[in-house]
């Protein structure tokens, strides 16, 4: 059984002589693809971007305004649910991520999938149909600073995010700093996120030797936490969110770019790619 | 006693004392708080029964209190990293009113600031080891990040020998559970005649081979 309904258009499965003129894609990428045609002047406005996450303080001074919020819990019947949420942050955590987002792409439109305060028994199943969720709504973005380590659900979140990719959610996921089987970061359908030392924002690295696959700050963040308070905090699940920033500056300013352009145009920009 | 009964005497003696694994967590912690400078160290275990993360071994601040002290298992920093299987390191987090109060209530002893990593063992997450006050002074480094990796593998591998030894226990005293099953076809098994037992192990081989299988 499909995770998600497929799309209302039937995908083309073959290419007629006839259809060719129809898929006829004009492309305005320069000869050289740098930072100022990826993003110079964007702001993210239109992007809409998940935090898969704790939840995310409404209002916080460096979050703003929080679109929508659902929490994702397990029922009685033992099937998850998605539900309106108005309990905020449980942790801390979502905040920060939202806060790192909205740093880089102020214009962009913030969303909240709280998957956790339901336990760990059903964590996996909660992740799971919150991710399920986000790509149903077509948001844009996904940060998802978390993962699952169980194998069972590893075949489903697969599915899942590749079914993300071909419906343009770009999913940015934090990836483990030890070599872990955890998912969905492993996939290749996802965007993986690692720490680097620096402190520049906008500082990122590709890296040519995967499974992560690009380097963020994630040293010494200076992040949003509850109660409109700010603190400094280290982790790759704080460099996931600048990539996620990133990703919607340069959607806003290219809307068109499907996920697997959307990586090429990361490859292009990052630090040790870029032309000086 | 019986054969049988003296040989899982003998394998629950191997796989160590209860004393001998909790002292393996403590060394750890101890280990932990030492290299970090850290003026304490945890680690909480999860108990999948109840859903709960539970004080395992404490080093410095509280110790000897807070052992078995037990709370819900997405709760706070450690409920976060357990369930994303995310490390997490949070400097001066006291202007946080539910942070300082989640820490009085667990601890009584609230930190400035915290390193907080998952305990992975294969596909299952066992609990959650903390630093809780390293020097405010130095910046946090990727090298403490694979630093506190390690330990949290270290501690991961000291609470699987924990939890191991418990279930062998527990097959003695209770003969109950999935390792009681696995006891009774030991059992079954070694009462066939030759022939017979030829072909159950084989059986036995063929079907160890499709639950390895990934």
């Amino acid at each position: 059984m499909a995770l998600v309904e497929a799309h209302e258009e039937l995908p083309a499965w073959s290419l007629p002589a006839h259809a060719v003129e129809g898929i006829s894609l004009s492309s305005d990428w320069p000869e050289l693809v740098d930072r100022e045609w990826a993003w110079g002047g964007s702001t993210g406005s239109n992007v809409r971007v998940c935090i898969l996450d704790s939840g995310v303080e409404s209002g916080h001074p460096l979050v703003g305004e929080v679109e929508g919020s659902v929490a994702v819990s397990i029922g009685e019947d033992g099937e998850p649910v998605v539900e309106e949420d108005s309990e905020g942050d449980l942790c801390g955590h979502g905040t920060a991520c939202a806060g790192i987002v909205r740093s880089l792409a102020p214009g962009c439109r913030l969303y909240s999938a709280r998957v956790l305060g339901a336990g760990y028994t059903g964590s996996g199943r909660v992740l799971l149909a919150g991710l399920r969720w986000a790509v149903e709504q077509g948001f844009e973005v996904v940060n998802m600073s978390l993962s699952t380590t169980k194998q069972d659900l590893a075949g489903l979140l697969h599915e899942l995010a590749d079914s993300a990719y071909f419906r343009r959610s770009v999913l940015v996921a934090s990836a483990h700093n030890m070599p872990v089987d955890s998912y969905p970061w492993r996939f290749s359908s996802v965007i993986s996120v690692g720490s680097h030392e620096g402190a520049d924002p906008l500082q990122f690295f590709y890296n040519p030797s995967p499974p992560v696959e690009f380097f963020a700050r994630g040293l010494d963040v200076e992040i949003a936490w509850l109660g409109g308070a700010t603190i400094r905090a280290s982790g790759n699940s704080f460099a996931t969110p600048h990539i996620a920033g990133i990703c919607a500056l340069i959607l806003g300013k290219h809307p068109e770019l499907t996920p697997f352009q959307l990586k090429s145009v990361l490859h292009l920009t990052a630090t040790n790619v870029a032309p000086a | 006693m019986s054969e049988d009964r003296l040989r899982a005497v003998v394998a629950a003696g191997v796989l160590g004392s209860e004393e001998g694994n909790v002292a393996l967590l403590q060394s750890v912690v101890d280990v932990a708080r030492a290299i970090f400078k850290a003026s304490a160290s945890s680690i909480f275990l999860l108990d999948e029964d109840t859903d709960e993360l539970v004080f395992a071994a404490v080093s410095g601040e509280g110790s000897e209190r807070l052992l078995g002290t037990r709370f819900p298992s997405s709760k706070g920093i450690a409920g976060w990293v357990l369930v994303t299987r995310q490390s997490l390191v949070l400097e001066d987090v006291t202007g946080d009113p539910r942070f300082a109060r989640d820490f009085a209530e667990q601890t009584g002893y609230v930190p400035k600031g915290l390193m907080a990593v998952p305990l992975l063992h294969g596909e299952r997450t066992l609990g959650v080891l903390e630093v809780l006050d390293r020097p405010e002074s130095s910046k946090f480094t990727l090298a403490e990040s694979d630093l506190l990796g390690l330990f949290a593998n270290q501690a991961a591998l000291a609470l699987d020998l924990l939890l191991a030894a418990r279930r062998a226990r527990a097959v003695l005293e209770e003969g109950a559970g999935e390792d009681a099953v696995v006891a009774r076809l030991a059992a079954a098994l070694s009462r066939l005649e030759e022939e017979n037992r030829d072909a159950g192990l084989r059986l036995l081989e063929a079907l160890t081979e499709t639950l390895e299988r990934k």
